[in-house]
């Protein structure tokens, strides 16, 4: 045998040694990996407030194989490059053998290649770009629905709101680019036009030109894909430009009731695509979890606006303990292999995984519902179709 | 020709609040030699500062303008006390990293308090536009715009036409000389860090209602206020000025002509041209060396 040989052995040993009490501990660690820091930090915010409601529900009825489950959260202050840091310190330092996250689609395609280094399975609760289930990373789970879904789900309401021509303007990362891609395609598809798109960087908070130059267009529509703070500072330079044109937004971060007390009477009639109804609770498919998870929200003090983001959270550790029920083990391969047989009912639907992406390295991707609703007379409401 | 008017309206509203958070940088590291990075962590304190006066304490709008100003100035004048006057004479990278340490203590102070979750302050003026010329600007702007241009003569009339401002030239011109021909130096660095850090809050303070309040508000109004002195030349008022005016151009039309996906790069690209053409600004003073 030779010295390298040698060396390698004893450090494989030492490291399984080390390893060992990880998975041998009283808890089963989950990593959480969101923004809680930079531009989506409300959002963030909110999915690890619902994810914490999970985790002690979950506790307080036992836990998961007899073992109390503990949230790792780590913050990934809304930079790809730090989401990719802190996927690796969750798997390698704090040994998590299962990970939710990174909000944000550039954020979890980031993330992505080190779940193929290390092989641990990842839940993905928000992002929305179509890459992240078609690139052949079979680690990647996804409960979200990618902007093609939602495009598709959205397709049968397209003419009968009577859209003509369509303008986009989006955030200028994988989500907001993937979103306006998706949804041009449907909307030709649909026989409706496309006009121009335009997109704004993440931290932009004076979109003036972007407007400027959509209110001299001719479309009658405006698509907008990003984030609940800059969805705020839009309607309210739209208003401030004398832009009345039809607003839909798209990707499910919106936080209806933030945009209403932020932006008041700028948000008016705007149209959002949605993938929960915490306004009507009996719709929702799960009535009783949808009334525990809002009382329990409210409960704890957190602001009604965030439930639509944070039920993301909530379902995401919801889907985590199934696979992990399954796996019969707190394993990373355990659990991958497990994702594939989970069958629960989410706040928005049934959670199953489909086989998507290239053959042999497929990712698991949900199909939530997709809802369309507007803000009239400073509410909100189903948009009755 | 309406969309040329909206962009050129869009711009010169722009300009005059990038012009005030480059004078007051320009001013610091003109006058006091200090690369002071808690320019936009004063620009976001300011904006709180409103938040908390107007929304917290429910104070009048413009009760509550000025309220936010002097707790900048107050803050300043104090960051300069505790932190710049002890590294008085230590190498510029020294309060470098110290203004870089003050600067994250405060932004992480923001995030402590207040959360992450961005903040709204009313705007007191009508939510109809004005219509000119098939441009629309709201009233908050357009008040904005002129508290702004206020704000710059005011400093540009402090500066060049009271005795404050004449030993502040001095003590930027030379301040050995300037301590022995009776200049309290010592005074005039507070003042100057106190009047530069006041211009950052009245920025956060009027834009705060116009965008939003949160945490990191400051990070990219700071890279902007670092590209505004180096286009302008450093320790000039005026150069500030027009380079603030010449950013919001360049971003505008960038944005409305070129390529919206580029528009921060615009202004840089105008940077990267007048340090070739000029490395010293477009309105570089004459300064002693050694």
């Amino acid at each position: 045998m030779s010295t390298t040989t040698r060396l390698a052995s004893l450090a494989a040993l030492t490291l399984a040694l080390m390893a060992g009490p990880a998975f041998a501990a009283d808890t089963i660690k989950i990593g959480v990996n969101e923004p809680l820091t930079g531009a989506f930090a409300a959002s963030g915010t909110y999915v690890v407030n619902g994810a914490k409601i999970a985790a002690d529900e979950i506790n307080a009825k036992g836990g998961v194989l007899g073992k109390k489950i503990e949230l790792v959260i780590e913050d990934n202050k809304s930079n790809p490059t730090e989401a990719a840091a802190v996927a690796e310190k969750l798997i390698t330092s704090d040994k998590t053998p299962v990970l939710m996250g990174a909000w944000g689609s550039s954020l979890t395609l980031a993330v992505m290649p080190k779940l193929e280094e290390y092989e641990v399975p990842m839940l993905v609760e928000t992002s929305s770009s179509g890459k992240i289930t078609t690139s052949g990373n079979p680690f990647v789970f996804r409960i979200s629905p990618p902007s093609a879904l939602e495009a598709a789900s959205f397709a049968p309401m397209v003419k009968k709101i009577g859209l003509k021509k369509v303008d986009f303007l989006v955030i200028n990362n994988d989500w907001g680019r993937g979103a306006a891609g998706d949804f041009s395609k449907m909307l030709k598809a649909e026989g409706v036009e496309v006009g121009l798109t335009e997109t704004m960087d993440q931290a932009a908070q004076d979109m003036s030109a972007q407007l400027s130059k959509l209110k001299s267009s001719d479309a009658d529509t405006i698509m907008m894909t990003t984030s609940v703070d800059q969805l705020t500072l839009l309607f309210k330079q739209m208003a401030a430009l004398g832009i009345k044109k039809r607003v839909i937004t798209t990707g499910g971060s919106q936080n209806p009731d933030q945009i209403i007390a932020q932006a008041g009477a700028a948000a008016e009639g705007t149209m959002h695509l949605t993938t929960f109804l915490p306004w009507a609770p009996e719709k929702t498919p799960d009535p009783a979890a949808t009334k525990y998870f809002l009382g329990e929200w409210k409960a704890r003090g957190h602001q009604f606006a965030g439930a639509t983001e944070s039920f993301r959270g909530y379902d995401g550790i919801r889907s985590i303990a199934a696979a992990i029920e399954k796996a019969g083990s707190a394993e990373p391969a355990a659990i991958t292999k497990a994702f594939w047989d989970v069958k629960m009912t989410g706040l928005n639907g049934p959670i199953a995984f489909a086989k998507s992406g290239p053959e042999g390295k497929e990712s698991g991707q949900s199909k939530p519902t997709v809802y369309l609703i507007k803000i009239a007379d400073g509410a909100v409401s189903e948009v009755a179709l | 020709m309406d969309q040329l008017l909206q962009h050129l309206v869009n711009a010169l509203v722009l300009g005059g609040t990038y012009a005030l958070l480059g004078i007051g940088l320009t001013l610091i590291f003109g006058i006091m030699n200090v690369v002071n990075f808690t320019h936009g962590a004063l620009y976001t304190v300011g904006a709180y500062a409103m938040y908390i006066a107007a929304v917290g304490l429910g104070m009048n709008f413009f009760v509550a303008l000025p309220v936010a100003v002097v707790a900048g100035l107050a803050l300043g004048a104090l960051i300069e006390f505790t932190l710049l006057r002890p590294l008085r004479g230590a190498d510029i990278d020294t309060t470098m990293l110290v203004m870089i340490g003050a600067g994250i203590v405060l932004q992480s102070g923001a995030l402590w308090t207040f959360g992450g979750v961005a903040k709204a302050v009313p705007s007191p003026f009508p939510d109809a536009p004005l219509q000119i010329l098939g441009a629309s600007v709201s009233w908050l702007r357009i008040f904005v715009f002129l508290a702004a241009l206020t704000l710059i003569v005011s400093a540009y009339a402090l500066i060049n036409g009271t005795r404050l401002g004449r030993a502040m030239r001095a003590t930027f011109q030379d301040h050995d000389t300037a301590a022995l021909m009776g200049v309290n130096v010592s005074l005039i660095y507070t003042a100057t860090f106190a009047l530069g850090s006041s211009l950052a809050a009245a920025a956060g303070a009027l834009l705060g209602p116009v965008y939003v309040v949160f945490p990191q508000m400051g990070d990219l109004a700071a890279v902007k206020a670092f590209a505004i002195v180096i286009l302008g030349g450093l320790g000039s008022i005026t150069g500030a000025t027009i380079g603030g005016f010449a950013l919001a151009l360049a971003e505008e039309f960038g944005a409305g002509y070129v390529s919206s996906g580029y528009r921060d790069a615009m202004g840089f690209l105008i940077i990267i041209a007048v340090l070739l053409v000029k490395p010293t600004g477009l309105f570089a003073r004459a300064e002693r060396i050694g």
